[in-house]
C-alpha cells in the first residue's frame, strides 16, 4: 500500500500511509486507538475505497469495491469479534455460503467438507473434530476454525485485529505456533495488537501509524522498545507506572475461607490505601472469586468482613450498599449500556445521588459528569454522545468513573487496562494512585505481569480456584508469579 | 459526528412528519376531516389504543413484549361491570377494576422475571388464559345495565370544557408517563435494562423488580382502557379488545422505538396511535371499505419501519 490518504467529512484519518506485507512474514502494525489501523485494513479489504494512493498485490494494482474480491485475491481478516455461528459445526461455519456439494444438486456433500475441513484443520496443527458445535469450542479454539477457513479461502494475507485479547495464556502460546505455521508456508501476517510483549515475541517487523501518519517501519531483531514507544506516542511517555508512595493502612475487608463450586478456601485481607493485585491464569477462578464478593455470584460458604463487620452480600446492590465497585472484565457485555450517552452510563450505579425522592436532578446529573469527563481527561464530543462510538480507553474510563460515583472504599478493577492505548493505560494507573492516596483500597485482577508487578503492593497468586502464592511488592518477580500461578511449589 | 446528529433529528422527527403527511392529505381529500368535532373524535378512538401503548412503551423497553393487554382490557372490564352489577359503589369499582389489571400485569411480571419466562411466551400464555376467565366470569354474553350512575357514564362518554374526558385522561397520563420516564431513576432503568440487562445487574439496578413494575403498570393501563370502553359502550363484552396487542404494538413501533429494547420514547408512541387513528378515521371518511383499510394500515407500518432501516443504515 502506497501513498494512502482517507478523509471522512473534510476530517483527514490517513495521510500519505505506505505499507507493505512480504510472505512469510509477521508485520506488526502498531498504533494508539484512533490512530488508522482498522481504517487502513478497511482501504485494504475493499470496505472503504481510498481517496489517494494505490494498493498493490503482488506487483499488481488492485481496486477492491468489497471485501469478496479482497477475498479472492487471497486476503482473509480474523476479526476480533469472531464470525462463528454458535449452533452450526465446525465444518459448517468453515463452509459456511460455499457449501460442498454433489455436483450441481442442492444435496451438501459431508463426507468431502469433513475431509476438507480436516485437512485445513491438520495444516495448522491443531484437533477440532468438524461435527462439533461452535458453541462449545473456546474463543481460543474458534479462533483456529476461522484461520483454518482463511486458508480454505488460499488466503495468502490474514489480517488478525488483537487476535489475544480473548485467549488464555495457553491458547496464546498456540496461536503462535500456528502463526509460526503460516510464515513458514509463506503465508503473510498482519498483527494488529496493543501487547507490546507479544509483538516482540512472534513479529518481524513493526509500522508504526500514529495520527494517521506513517511513522516509520523497523525490524523487530535490534529494535529498541523505548524506540518504538516513542515512535507510538511521539513524545516521552515517562515511565508507565506511577510512584507509590501511598502509606496503607488499617484492615479494610477481610475474606474467610471463602467457596464455591470454582474456588475453594480464598481467604486474604485487604487494606486502606493498598493496591492488590490478583494475577493467575485465565480460568483460575480470579473473575470468579470477584463477582461472589460482589455478589453476583453464589458462594456455598465463607464470610466477608468489612471494617471488621461482617457483611452479608447477596446481589450488587448489597456490594455497592457496602462501598465497593466492581470494574468487570467485559466492558461491552457487563461494563456499559452501549446504547446511553456518556451521561447516562456515568451515573447508572450512582443515580440515588444525582437525584432527590427518586426524580433525577439535571443539575447534580451534569455537574457529575462534567467533573468526571473533566477528570478522567474523557475525549467525546459532550456528555450526549452514545458510548458505542468512543475508543477502548475512553469506554475504560466511563466504567471506572460510574463507580467512583458512588465513592467506593473497596474498587475492583478486573484486567483495567485491556484493549486500552497506551496513553490511556498511564491515565488510568495514574488515577488508581490518586485514589488510594484518599484511602481507597483496590483489588486488581490483571493478566499483564508488568502491570500486576508495577502497580501492586501486595500480589495474590490463584491457581484452579486456591491461592497459591501471596507476595509482597519487593519480594515479587515475573518468575515467582509464573511459578505459582501454573501450579509450581 | 454533526452528520450523525442530524441523522438522529431526522429519526426522531420521522413518526411526526409522517404524521403531518398524512394529515395533509388526508385534509386535501376529506374537508371534514379537520373539523374540531372530528379531531376529538379520532382523539378519543385511539385514547384506548394509546392507553394500551403507553404501557407497551415501557414494556418494549425494557426488552420484552406484552400480548396479553386486549384479554386484560377485556377481563378487567368485565370484572368492573361485574362488581357494579354486584352492588359495589361504582368509583370503588373502577378502583377495583385497575387494581384487578395491576395485578394480572404483576402476574405477567413475576412470571417473566423470577420464572425467567420470555415474555412473548409468558404474554401469550396468559392472554389466552384471561380471555378465557373473561368467557367464563361474563358466560360468554355482554354484561349490560350494570348501572345508572352519571359518574361512571362520565367516563367514556362525558366532556370536560368541550373535550372529551377520555381524551383528558390520555394527555394527563402521557404526560405522567412522559416525566416517569425521562425524569426518574425507574425510567432510567427502565432504558437500562433494556440496553443491556447484565450490565444492569452489575451497577446495582434491581432488574426484576422493574420488570414486574413495569407489567404490573401496563396492567393497570390495560385496565383503565378497558373501564373507558365499557363505560362508552355501556356494556362489558367479552371479546372486547380482541387483537388490540397488535394495534398496540404497532403504534409503538411507528412511533420509532426499538422492538430490542432500550431505544425510543413515548412521544413517538403518542404520535404512532395518532397515526393509527388519523388513517382509519381518514379512510372512513372518503368512504374506503375497512377491507382495504387493513392493507392501507399494514402498508403504512411497513413503510414506516423500511424507512426508519433507511436512516439508521
Amino acid at each position: 500500500m502506497k501513498g494512502i490518504s482517507k478523509s471522512f467529512v473534510g476530517n483527514k484519518v490517513l495521510h500519505e500511509v505506505d505499507f507493505e506485507v512480504k510472505s512469510g512474514e509477521v508485520h506488526a502494525l502498531l498504533g494508539e486507538n484512533g490512530a488508522g489501523k482498522s481504517t487502513l485494513m478497511k482501504i485494504l479489504t475493499g470496505i472503504y475505497a481510498r481517496d489517494e494512493g494505490e494498493v498493490l498485490v503482488k506487483g499488481e494494482p488492485v481496486h477492491f469495491q468489497n471485501t469478496k474480491e479482497s477475498e479472492e485475491k487471497g486476503i482473509a481478516v480474523i476479526h476480533q469479534e469472531l464470525n462463528i455461528i454458535p449452533y452450526l459445526t465446525v465444518m459448517e461455519n468453515m463452509f459456511l455460503g460455499r457449501e460442498i456439494k454433489y455436483g450441481k444438486t442442492g444435496f451438501i456433500n459431508k463426507k468431502k467438507m469433513i475431509e476438507k475441513s480436516k485437512e485445513y484443520l491438520g495444516q495448522l496443527g491443531v484437533e477440532i473434530d468438524p461435527l462439533t458445535p461452535a458453541k462449545e469450542l473456546s474463543v481460543g479454539q474458534q479462533q483456529m476454525v476461522e484461520i483454518a477457513k482463511a486458508l480454505s479461502l488460499n488466503a495468502e494475507l490474514i489480517v488478525m485485529d488483537e487476535p489475544t485479547a480473548a485467549l488464555t495464556d495457553r491458547e496464546i502460546e498456540r496461536l503462535f505456533e500456528v502463526i509460526d505455521r503460516l510464515r513458514s508456508k509463506g503465508v503473510g501476517v498482519v498483527y494488529i495488537s496493543h501487547r507490546m510483549e507479544e509483538i516482540f515475541k512472534i513479529c518481524d517487523r513493526i509500522s508504526v501509524l500514529r495520527d494517521g501518519e506513517y511513522i516509520g517501519t523497523r525490524d523487530v531483531e535490534g529494535a529498541d522498545y523505548d524506540e518504538i514507544i516513542r515512535m507510538l506516542v511521539g513524545r516521552q511517555l515517562g515511565t508507565l507506572f506511577p510512584e507509590r508512595e501511598t502509606v496503607v493502612g488499617s484492615i479494610r475487608m477481610k475474606v474467610d475461607k471463602l467457596s464455591s463450586d470454582i474456588f475453594q478456601d480464598v481467604s486474604f485481607e485487604l487494606k486502606e490505601g493498598e493496591i492488590l493485585g490478583v494475577a493467575g491464569l485465565m480460568g483460575a477462578g480470579r473473575s470468579e472469586i470477584m463477582e461472589a464478593l460482589f455478589g453476583y455470584r453464589e458462594v456455598q460458604s465463607g464470610k466477608v468482613y468489612i471494617n471488621g463487620k461482617e457483611t452479608k452480600i447477596n446481589n450488587p446492590l448489597d456490594a455497592i450498599k457496602a462501598g465497593i465497585g466492581f470494574v468487570t472484565e467485559d466492558r461491552k457485555e457487563e461494563g456499559l449500556v452501549l446504547s446511553m450517552s456518556v451521561r447516562e452510563n456515568f451515573t447508572l450505579t450512582n443515580l440515588k445521588d444525582r437525584s432527590n425522592y427518586s426524580v433525577i436532578s439535571n443539575q447534580k446529573e451534569r455537574d457529575f459528569v462534567n467533573g468526571m469527563i473533566e477528570r478522567f481527561n474523557v475525549k467525546t464530543s459532550g456528555m450526549e454522545q452514545e458510548v458505542k462510538s468512543l475508543s477502548g480507553g475512553n469506554q475504560q474510563k466511563i466504567v471506572i468513573g460510574k463507580w467512583l460515583g458512588i465513592n467506593p472504599k473497596i474498587l475492583i478493577l478486573d484486567e483495567p487496562t485491556r484493549g486500552v492505548d497506551i496513553g490511556a493505560k498511564k491515565e488510568i494507573y495514574q488515577i488508581m494512585n490518586e485514589l488510594t492516596q484518599q484511602g481507597v483500597s483496590i483489588i486488581m485482577i490483571s493478566s499483564e505481569l508488568p502491570e500486576v508487578l508495577g502497580m501492586s503492593d501486595r500480589i495474590l497468586v490463584i491457581h484452579e480456584g486456591q491461592i497459591s502464592a501471596e507476595l509482597n511488592r519487593d519480594e515479587a518477580d515475573q518468575e515467582k508469579i509464573m511459578y505459582a500461578a501454573t501450579g509450581g511449589e | 459526528m454533526k452528520g450523525k446528529s442530524l441523522g438522529y433529528i431526522l429519526q426522531r422527527l420521522g413518526p411526526l412528519l409522517g404524521l403531518m403527511a398524512i394529515v395533509i392529505v388526508l385534509s386535501i381529500m376529506s374537508p371534514q376531516f379537520l373539523d374540531l368535532d372530528n379531531l376529538f373524535n379520532v382523539l378519543r378512538q385511539i385514547s384506548i389504543i394509546a392507553l394500551l401503548a403507553f404501557g407497551m412503551t415501557f414494556v418494549i423497553l425494557t426488552g420484552g413484549i406484552d400480548l396479553s393487554v386486549g384479554s386484560t382490557l377485556a377481563l378487567a372490564g368485565a370484572l368492573t361491570a361485574g362488581f357494579m352489577a354486584s352492588g359495589i359503589d361504582p368509583i370503588l369499582a373502577v378502583l377495583l377494576g385497575v387494581i384487578a389489571g395491576a395485578v394480572m400485569g404483576a402476574f405477567n411480571g413475576v412470571i417473566i422475571a423470577k420464572g425467567n419466562v420470555a415474555p412473548f411466551i409468558a404474554t401469550l400464555a396468559t392472554m389466552t388464559i384471561f380471555r378465557g376467565l373473561t368467557l367464563v366470569y361474563t358466560d360468554g354474553r355482554p354484561i349490560t345495565g350494570f348501572t345508572d350512575s352519571v359518574a361512571f357514564d362520565m367516563i367514556g362518554k362525558g366532556y370536560f370544557f368541550g373535550i372529551p374526558v377520555p381524551v383528558i385522561m390520555m394527555f394527563v397520563i402521557f404526560a405522567i408517563l412522559l416525566f416517569v420516564l425521562k425524569k426518574t431513576v425507574f425510567g432510567r432503568h427502565v432504558y437500562a435494562l433494556g440496553g443491556n440487562e447484565e450490565a444492569s445487574i452489575l451497577s446495582g439496578v434491581k432488574v426484576n423488580r422493574v420488570k414486574i413494575w413495569v407489567y404490573s403498570l401496563t396492567g393497570a393501563l390495560s385496565a383503565l382502557a378497558g373501564i373507558i370502553l365499557t363505560s362508552r359502550l355501556g356494556s362489558a363484552a367479552p371479546n372486547a379488545g380482541f387483537t388490540y396487542e397488535l394495534d398496540a404494538i404497532a403504534a409503538v413501533v411507528l412511533g420509532g422505538t426499538s422492538l430490542s429494547g432500550g431505544r425510543g420514547w413515548i412521544f413517538g408512541t403518542l404520535i404512532g396511535a395518532l397515526i393509527i387513528g388519523v388513517l382509519n378515521n381518514g379512510l372512513n371518511l372518503l368512504g374506503v371499505s375497512s377491507n382495504y383499510q387493513q392493507i392501507v394500515k399494514g402498508g403504512v407500518i411497513l413503510l414506516a419501519v423500511l424507512l426508519d432501516r433507511q436512516k439508521s443504515s
